[in-house]
């Protein structure tokens, strides 16, 4: 299976191809991918020689232009198209279908991956886009279990890349419209979800309380690690209990399942984390390279480490091993 | 590790003029080696960043429009829109991308107030930089170079030594 890995930045992205990546994926400095974060992403040059150095180290390069065109605009989206497929980009990962139909017309022997934003999770979803778009590749929401993923293995005509390591969306991705009611921007629209222009962090005695526009999300107690306010990991008053209505502030790691997921069909691993520094990259592409390459026996203990990076420090298996409350 | 408090207490009663003359010094050989630095910042260039380290006497002001660093004691209320708090080898870790700002972030070992969108476009121009501190400060010390270079890099392994920031 093939190591998927973040970058966010040129330094990132040198990181994790010198760390192992099989492919690095990221985007343009703008609003066409959904991690348009401010100082974030890379200006067509970066791009450019980034490629480069991943093609002479025998790295593949993915550009992800996953955010949803706006009517009127799609030229920003047509313009970032035409210049990955100039550049030399080995995928272009993508949800909008405007735009995949327009990839598909104009450079029909690019290779097109379907974004997670684009929601396919079912056989007839991936298999029109297979059959309309010529897409090679679905990335899967992280809403499914293993035996889900399996089962659509068998159903679809298309390699299947999942999240196994990271951020948590627990949502539809890109129907997801929580972000939006508390911003009004969104990763759909404008490639950012509970963006830092709306978040704020406060001390109140001795909690730090975590704020999204004009909601509360969360209240750490002193010696409770923090997490990022998004709506869908706050903690909610309800009837006489408080607590995660959605989800824990936690991360994903799938890494014990690796066998199960090969077994299941799955062509490639992803790990999540555009907007995280290059000391993060280097720590967890490494980490999750050896684990790869190592006994299943051995993996728990190199993956031990990584938990002290993630968000609220604590990780879980999500959907991949879903337990209602 | 924190700053040795014995190191830190002198700090406390040495004129702000003469600490701010040598920070300003490392700022513009900084600046001279990573000129792009600021770029990244776009919308945020104009905005002014405080620096609190917990086991200094001393407040930061960065202003990356002018550009400029100043120097107050504490309890100095400096005029940021953004400030960031820690102790202080590991706000150097972070200036290097050496840790990951986020871990820490989450663990409660750096605290951010004010416009996490301006601290958070600082973080990542920071990391797209490649800032190498022995490196950098040992470029500008002439004839001095291979010495302030050995001599910064041993006091970083020593402060980052058992903080996960193990980074190259």
């Amino acid at each position: 299976m093939e190591l998927i890995c973040p970058a966010g930045t040129p330094a990132a992205f040198r990181e994790a191809v010198d760390a192992g990546a099989d492919a690095v994926y990221c985007g343009f400095r703008d609003e066409t991918n959904a991690r348009n974060f401010p100082g974030l992403n890379f200006s067509r040059q970066e791009l450019g020689e980034a490629i480069t150095y991943a093609r002479r180290k025998g790295t593949q390069t993915f550009i992800a232009l996953n955010t949803f065109m706006r009517a009127g605009h799609e030229d920003l989206w047509y313009q970032a198209a035409r210049d990955a497929v100039r550049l030399g980009a080995d995928a272009l990962i993508l949800a909008d279908f405007g735009l995949m139909a327009h990839v598909a017309e104009t450079y029909p022997e690019q290779r097109l991956h379907v974004s997670v934003q684009a929601s396919a999770s079912n056989p007839d979803a991936v298999n029109f886009l297979v059959e309309a778009f010529g897409a090679r590749r679905v990335v899967l929401p992280r809403t499914l279990t293993i035996s889900d993923i399996a089962r659509l293995a068998r159903q679809i005509r298309c390699e299947i890349e999942v999240f196994v390591f990271g951020g948590l969306c627990v949502m539809a991705e890109g129907r997801c419209s929580l972000s939006s009611y508390a911003t009004g921007k969104s990763p759909n629209m404008n490639g950012v979800c509970s963006p830092a222009s709306h978040v704020r962090y406060r001390q109140d005695g001795g909690e730090l309380v975590s704020e999204l526009g004009a909601y509360t999300i969360n209240r750490f107690p002193r010696e409770e690690a923090a997490g990022y306010p998004t709506l869908c990991k706050g903690r909610f008053d309800i009837a006489d209990a408080r607590g995660y209505a959605f989800e824990d502030p936690v991360s994903l790691d799938v890494m014990d399942q690796i066998d199960a997921l090969r077994e299941a069909g799955v062509s490639a691993l992803k790990i999540e984390g555009r907007q995280r520094g290059k000391a993060y990259v280097a720590e967890v592409v490494s980490t999750l390279r050896k684990a790869l390459d190592a006994k299943p026996e051995d993996r728990r203990a190199l993956l031990a480490r990584l938990r002290l990076l993630s968000e609220g420090q604590r990780t879980t298996a999500g959907a991949y091993e879903k337990r209602w409350r | 590790m924190e700053f040795p408090p014995s190191l830190a207490a002198p700090l406390a009663v040495v004129p702000i003029p003469v600490v701010e003359a040598a920070v300003r010094l490392m700022f513009r050989s900084l600046l001279k080696r990573h000129p792009a630095l600021f770029e990244r910042l776009g919308e945020h260039k104009g905005k002014r960043y405080g620096f609190r380290p917990v086991d200094l006497p001393l407040v930061f002001l960065v202003e990356p429009a002018r550009p400029a660093v100043s120097v107050m004691r504490k309890p100095a209320d400096v005029a940021a829109d953004a400030v960031v708090e820690g102790p202080l080898f590991l706000l150097l870790a972070l200036l290097e991308g050496r840790s990951d700002a986020d871990a820490l972030f989450f663990s409660r070992a750096l605290t951010v107030t004010g416009d996490m969108e301006a601290m958070l476009a600082l973080r990542n121009a920071l990391d797209g930089c490649e800032i190498d501190l022995p490196r950098d400060l040992g470029a500008s010390a002439g004839a001095l170079a291979p010495l302030v270079s050995r001599a910064a890099e041993a006091i970083r392994r020593r402060a980052l030594a058992g903080e996960n920031a193990a980074w190259n």
